[in-house]
């Protein structure tokens, strides 16, 4: 067993990766700062107060203060030019004209001034008398699951299991290539088909600690449970782990220089981290676009993942969006196989 | 034969090595030498003639794999991982053969039993050859192709490699190496064969090389300001076989330097001509490859 060459060429592969400090902190840090900033400055804190600007003139003062008696506004007296440029700028996002009638001054197609609109009128019309006619009450809830970071941490997770099987795979075997070490192995009675094992291998086993290390931040940091079950979320990482490893050597296999290779790793990885869902949603995306999109490993994954880790969805629902991860390792592992250069 | 494009790279070899014998392929930077190990290594398919090894052709699959296991491998330009340990690397390397060397026993060949839990990163140059030699003995071969496997060395460690393939023969082995140093052909090898332009020019043992040359000695001389001496006089000189004027030097190949410089000495007093430099020494293959191609073996 120890001098099987599948286990000497997996633990080569391991012991070359966890000693270049780089590459643990791409594949195990990053993903965890990304999560912990975009956690952050996306935390679930509601609207706050909208800034609002009255432009000065007659009546100015007393109506900024009704708007500013608001909870949910902060309204300051501007000069003309000032309140324009701070609308312009996003500063304020509403610029109230006192006079007869009252001009709003606002950029509809920004969801925040409308919003706005909306505040500053209630507030103005209640403070000139309007009562309301119907009777209503409101009902808060803060659903854990609905937030940006439930959203983002199974999207990063999908995409560190991109990057690190591409990345991986990818340079190790260029640089086996560029040392002239592919030849030389090539020179001994090693099966080919050992060698690409092995980095599949290696990879399984950095998985763990991956997937280990972001899903047990989300959980410690901001309380991303997992709905649905850990067996399920665990096959679906290692098939994703196997299809990008295998994406991986498809990448590689014919590449003669880290630039080259470099090269063909951003082709294929950043079209797919802006369209595949990890930081926004894919239905922002034309109607037209959604098949290609929906085709993509990356978007399936991370479908796959969402639904186990928010839904709670069984393996069985998975079908569709596991079938195109599969496909794509068994599709690129096959013409890796074909194409690869050995010297 | 092997082409690139339109430049055939190596052809019409015709060379056969026996069991038991150190074979040096010699010649300068470009000469096919690498082609032709590569060749037989099963590495580089040629375009055309007959390759065997150990008695087989090298055919793909099982038959392939076996060939493999008898034979030890070192590559001009292998740089093994950085990452590892010397012991390691070894391991690594043995895992891929049936009946190969321990990591213990194939350290204590190549001399880096110190050096066991060094990464490769940090070995001199002398000792990541000697580790290169490492991983293709483990193997226990019973051929070992060695491509300049000294080249760039100090002269300490080419020394320390010498000893390692001496011991390697003692216990029976063959040897087949590229080199473009003569004094290590000359030291190592029962047979050279001499490549120039992907050619053979010539082969056989290096004394019977030497031998060709008619004389075992050179003496070379060059005159000082304008001075001119006819080759036609040089000739008639005793002891002296040939003449070859070069760039910046004549030589004369010569088999008794007692009688000859004597002579070239009163030669070129007669004449009037002043020596800015006189030299001799023993031929060695150096002057076997000049004298075949009017061009000295390196470029230095």
């Amino acid at each position: 067993m120890n001098d099987h060459p599948l286990y000497q060429l997996t633990l080569s592969r391991m012991r070359e990766f966890y000693r270049e400090p780089e590459a643990i902190f791409w594949v195990f840090g990053f993903p965890i700062v990304l999560a912990f900033a975009l956690g952050l400055a996306f935390r679930n804190s509601g609207p706050g107060e909208l800034k609002v600007g009255v432009a000065s003139g007659p009546g100015d003062r007393g109506l900024a203060a009704t708007l500013d008696a608001s909870a949910r506004l902060g309204a300051i007296v501007l000069d003309t030019a000032t309140g324009r440029l701070q609308l312009r700028t996003g500063r304020i996002a509403l610029l109230v004209v006192p006079g007869d009638p009252v001009v709003y001054r606002y950029d509809s197609t920004r969801t925040e001034s409308r919003l706005a609109r909306l505040e500053v009128d209630d507030a103005l019309q209640r403070s000139r008398g309007r009562t309301d006619a119907a009777a209503v009450r409101d009902e808060r809830v803060v659903e854990l699951g609905s937030r940006y970071i439930d959203f983002l941490i199974p999207g990063l997770l999908g995409m560190n299991l991109l990057g690190s099987g591409i990345w991986g795979v990818g340079f190790s075997v260029v640089q086996a290539r560029q040392k002239k070490l592919l030849k030389r192995f090539m020179a001994t009675p090693m099966r080919r088909s050992h060698y690409l094992l092995g980095f599949i291998l290696s990879r399984l086993v950095f998985l763990f600690l991956e997937v280990t290390a972001l899903v047990g931040f989300g959980w410690l940091m901001f309380h991303v449970g997992v709905r649905g079950s850990f067996l399920t979320l665990t096959g679906i990482t290692v098939l994703g782990a196997l299809s990008f490893a295998g994406l991986g050597l498809l990448v590689a296999s014919r590449a003669r220089t880290i630039e080259g290779v470099s090269g063909l790793m951003n082709l294929v990885m950043l079209p797919m981290w802006i369209l595949s869902g990890t930081f926004f949603s894919y239905a922002r995306f034309p109607d037209a676009m959604i098949p290609f999109v929906k085709a993509l490993p990356l978007t399936a994954l991370n479908d796959a993942l969402r639904a186990v880790m928010i839904d709670g969805t069984s393996v069985a629902a998975l079908g569709a969006p596991l079938g195109v991860v599969a496909t794509w390792g068994a599709v690129s592992f096959v013409v890796a196989l074909k194409i690869f250069r050995w010297r | 034969m092997k082409r690139y494009g339109d430049v055939v790279a190596v052809a019409g070899l015709d060379l056969a090595v026996a069991a038991g014998e150190c074979f040096g392929l010699l010649g300068p930077n470009g000469a096919g030498k690498t082609t032709t190990i590569e060749i037989l290594e099963g590495l580089t398919p040629p375009d055309g003639g007959e390759v065997e090894v150990l008695g087989q052709p090298w055919r793909d699959g099982a038959p392939g794999r076996a060939l493999r296991e008898r034979l030890g491998i070192q590559l001009q330009e292998t740089q093994l991982a950085d990452k590892l340990t010397v012991a390691e690397t070894v391991q690594l390397f043995r895992s891929f053969y049936h009946r190969s060397h321990t990591v213990d026993e194939v350290l204590a060949l190549v001399e880096l039993e110190e050096k066991r839990g060094a990464r490769v990163a940090s070995l001199s140059g002398g000792q990541k050859q000697r580790l290169a030699v490492a991983c293709a003995l483990v193997s226990r071969p019973d051929l070992l192709f060695l491509d300049e496997p000294t080249t760039g060395l100090d002269p300490q460690s080419r020394r320390q490699l010498w000893d390692i393939i001496g011991r390697f023969r003692e216990a029976g082995g063959s040897v087949l190496l590229t080199t473009h140093y003569m004094e290590e052909a000359e030291r190592l090898c029962d047979r050279v064969a001499i490549m120039d332009h992907g050619k053979v020019i010539a082969h056989g043992t290096p004394r019977q090389l030497i031998a060709s040359l008619g004389a075992d000695h050179v003496v070379e001389f060059a005159l000082a300001g304008e001075a001119q001496v006819m080759p036609a006089a040089l000739e008639g000189l005793p002891g002296v076989k040939r003449v070859r004027p070069g760039p910046d030097r004549i030589a004369l190949t010569v088999a008794e330097v007692h009688r000859a410089v004597p002579a070239l000495l009163a030669l070129l007093e007669r004449q009037g001509a002043e020596l800015s430099l006189l030299t001799t020494h023993h031929a060695t293959l150096e002057d076997v490859f000049v004298s075949l191609t009017g061009r000295q073996l390196r470029d230095e």
